[in-house]
Formats: structure tokens, C-alpha cells, sequence
């Protein structure tokens, strides 16, 4: 077992002190970079908290979609292909619903400032 | 050392010019870069832009239209009274500098966000959409005899091109599944209309003053096909940077944009002009993905390519938008 702190606590203080001692000394097209840098890291800290519980939503809707058990990838694919082949489409129950949910998770963590997802937040 | 090969390529060609001064490179990937130069001149420094392929790069990659059919496409543009820079010189290899075109600077604004937000373009804003409906129409009217050649599009070909590239990064995205399967059913076949098509008409490629819109770069992706193409790809949300109720852009609606296109003389097909919307969005979440390729194998590791790689979800969640509403928006 690895000790405390953990990977996010350690990411979150890194990525604060880039923000708030740092960003402000640094100019020009490095200080466009660093703030790219701040984002990837708050991105990862935004995945370590959210991905277990997203994730596993995710496989159980796929389950009950698809009617088969497997690996979170093997069933995307399964999915994909039943998507890419027309068994089904967005007249399948559940299907529309299990983009959305799928979407708005990835959303939360890569742009959770993103207009069209702020406005769906607000639009369920 | 640029500056010495600029000076004595530019003396060839513009009587008086006595060298150059303040070169800087202002964009360049491996193959191709974009200088900022001025020429002197007795009467009076002359603003310039260099866009070339350096010495030893050879055929352009891919989709690019080459440089030389850009050149001859500005200077087409320009001679129409379109907004475009004049191109002053097309490069020889005696001027030991590339392949590529010297044109004339045109002061503006290319980034998005200032146009949208700063207070120098608030006149310009309610005018935008509808002039560059009149802008595109002038590209699409081009004549098609003095065209160079360019590689021919259809929306059926462009779907095969978008599928062959998302099948080939191997990781399921149903999202894009869907919008490819919706794609194909839709596929309105050969267009009526065949035109030039701009292919990459958005901010960034167009240069923005207080009075509107002054310049339409970056031809590179340039081609042959439906007219209606350039229409949806400026809808497209990815290019309304948060004013995601302002389909153009961020600054205006479709109905000044087909207004501006109609009043030029030519007929806006609504239908098409959607398809080649979600066309566009799949597009981009395509190109996203691609950037987080080149990120994995390329030698530079950027951050900014790897991260571009987490916006191809925006592209996602716009698609769900166009394709499965929820509810009203």
C-alpha cells in the first residue's frame, strides 16, 4: 500500500502553486504554455476524483445495453460496432440517455467550462 | 541569416528595396513556417508576410492544396476585389529561400476571443456574418478555368476520409459512430453546385479590423466540391469560443450569413448547409484526436497537442446537441 498524501493531493498543491506564486512572473508565449500546464494538471486532479464512480456507471449501463460483460474498452468497441452496423440507434431505449450520461462525464473532466456543457448541466 | 536571403530576394523584384528588416517567425511547424518581415524602402517601410516550405521539403502532405496553389488562389482572390492579401512574389529557386510566396501584411486581429470580446471590434461584430456570406459567395464564384488544380471532394468522399482516420486510431468512440452512421445516411450525394471551396474558413484564418473583415488566409485546405461546405464549417461551435447561441462565429446568426451569401448572387441550400455542420464537428473531434497522435509519436512531446487531445469530447457533446436534443435548449 502506498502512503499518504495521495497522487490528487499531491497534483492539487503542485498545480496551486504554479497558479498562485508562479504564473504571475512568468511573460510571453512560456506563459501561455504554463497556463496549458495548470490546465492538464487540474484536468487529471478532475479524473483521479471522478473517474472510479463514472466509470463504473458507465460498464453497468453498457451491461444492460448490450447484454454482455467485459472490459470497460471491450465494451465501447461491442457498442461501437452495433452502432456502426445499425442494430442499434438512437430509437433503442437507453441508448440516447447512455451518450449523454457518457458525455457529460468525460465532459466534467476535460472542459467542465465548456458553454454547451454548462448550458446541459442546467438542461437534464 | 533569413534577412540577408530576404534582402537580396526582394532587391530581384522591388525596384528601391534595400533589404529587409524585423524578420520574425510568427508560426512553423516541421514543414511549413509563416515569417513577418518589413521591406525597406527609401519612400517608406512595406509590411510583408513570407509563408513557405524551407529548402529541402519537397510535395506538401496530405490534404494541403501545395504552395504555389495557394499563391495563385490569393492572387486570384485578390484580383476578384475580395479581401485578400496581394502577392507580391512567388519563390524561385534561385532566391534559395523554399518553395513558397512573399504577400502583403494586412494589420488586424486573427485571435477569437478579442474579436468577440474586445472593444475595438463592437462596430464590426453585427456586421461580420452577413459580410462574409458576401465574401464566401465571391470565393465560391471564382472562375472555375483559372483554378489550379486542386483535389476533388464530395461529402461521400469526406466521410470515407473521416472514418479511415477515426478507425485508425483504434478507440471506440460511439459518439463518432453514430455521427458517421448518421453521415452516411444522409449523404446527400454529388452536389449540383461544384465550386472552389475555401475548406478552412473560421477565426484564425481571417483577418479582422475595426471596420470588419480585411483578409481570408490560409488556403491550404482549399479544394473543389460543394460550395456548401465552407457554410457549415463556419458554424461549426468549436469556432463560437462560448457565444454558442451566435452560430457564426460567436458574433452572428445563419439567417445574416445566408443573407450576405444570397445578396452575392448565389442560392443557400439550409439542409446541406446543416449536414456539412455536423460534418464539421465530427471533423474537428477528428483532428483533435489526430494532434493527440502526433503528440504520442511525434518527437517535440507538446503539452498543447496532448491536451487538444481531451477536447475532442467538446466535439462530442455538440454532436449530441445536433443529433439527440434533450429536451429544449
Amino acid at each position: 500500500m502506498q502512503d499518504e498524501p495521495t497522487p490528487a493531493e499531491l497534483i492539487k498543491a503542485v498545480a496551486d502553486f504554479l497558479r498562485n506564486e508562479i504564473a504571475a512572473e512568468i511573460k510571453g508565449h512560456n506563459a501561455f504554455k504554463l497556463r496549458v500546464g495548470i490546465n492538464a494538471l487540474d484536468l487529471v486532479t478532475r479524473q483521479l476524483a471522478l473517474e472510479q464512480g463514472s466509470d463504473a456507471a458507465e460498464a453497468a449501463r453498457l451491461k444492460q445495453l448490450l447484454g454482455m460483460d467485459g472490459a470497460l474498452i471491450e465494451l465501447n468497441r461491442a457498442l461501437c460496432e452495433k452502432i456502426a452496423n445499425g442494430e442499434v440507434d438512437l430509437q433503442t431505449p437507453g441508448l440516447s440517455e447512455h451518450l449523454w450520461q457518457t458525455t457529460m462525464d468525460k465532459l466534467a473532466v476535460d472542459q467542465p467550462n465548456y458553454a454547451s456543457y454548462k448550458r446541459e448541466l442546467g438542461n437534464k | 541569416m533569413i534577412e540577408e536571403q530576404l534582402g537580396r530576394c526582394v532587391a530581384s523584384w522591388y525596384p528601391g528595396a534595400t533589404g529587409v528588416t524585423g524578420a520574425a517567425k510568427l508560426s512553423g511547424g516541421a514543414s511549413q513556417e509563416t515569417w513577418t518581415f518589413d521591406i525597406v524602402h527609401p519612400s517608406g517601410n512595406v509590411g510583408a508576410i513570407l509563408r513557405r516550405a524551407p529548402p529541402g521539403y519537397g510535395a506538401s502532405p496530405g490534404r494541403a492544396a501545395g504552395l504555389d496553389a495557394e499563391a495563385t488562389l490569393m492572387q486570384l482572390a485578390h484580383d476578384a476585389g475580395l479581401p485578400s492579401p496581394r502577392v507580391m512574389h512567388v519563390l524561385k529557386p534561385a532566391d534559395e529561400l523554399g518553395r513558397g510566396f512573399i504577400m502583403q501584411r494586412i494589420e488586424g486581429e486573427t485571435i477569437a476571443r478579442k474579436i468577440l470580446r474586445d472593444e475595438q471590434f463592437a462596430r464590426a461584430r453585427p456586421i461580420l456574418a452577413r459580410q462574409l456570406g458576401r465574401v464566401i459567395a465571391g470565393i465560391h464564384g471564382l472562375a472555375p478555368a483559372k483554378l489550379p488544380k486542386l483535389r476533388e471532394m464530395s461529402a461521400t468522399k469526406e466521410i470515407a476520409d473521416l472514418e479511415r482516420e477515426y478507425r485508425s486510431f483504434d478507440w471506440p468512440r460511439p459518439v463518432f459512430e453514430l455521427a458517421l452512421r448518421w453521415l452516411r445516411e444522409r449523404d446527400p450525394g454529388p452536389s449540383q453546385q461544384v465550386t472552389l471551396v475555401h475548406g478552412d474558413f473560421r477565426h484564425g484564418n481571417l483577418i479582422i479590423g475595426a471596420d470588419g473583415v480585411r483578409a481570408v488566409l490560409d488556403w491550404e485546405l482549399a479544394h473543389v466540391g460543394d460550395p456548401m461546405e465552407d457554410l457549415g464549417w463556419i458554424c461549426v461551435n468549436s469556432w463560437r469560443f462560448g457565444e454558442i447561441d451566435k452560430p457564426v462565429g460567436g458574433f452572428g446568426t445563419r439567417e445574416e450569413l445566408f443573407a450576405g451569401y444570397e445578396e452575392a448572387g448565389r442560392t443557400v441550400n439550409p439542409d446541406r448547409v446543416m449536414f456539412w455542420e455536423v460534418m464539421g464537428t465530427l471533423r474537428w473531434g477528428i483532428m483533435c484526436c489526430g494532434m493527440m497522435q502526433r503528440f504520442r509519436q511525434g518527437p517535440d512531446h507538446s503539452m498543447e497537442r496532448a491536451m487538444i487531445g481531451r477536447r475532442s469530447s467538446e466535439t462530442e457533446i455538440d454532436l449530441l446537441r445536433l443529433l439527440a436534443p434533450r429536451g429544449k435548449a
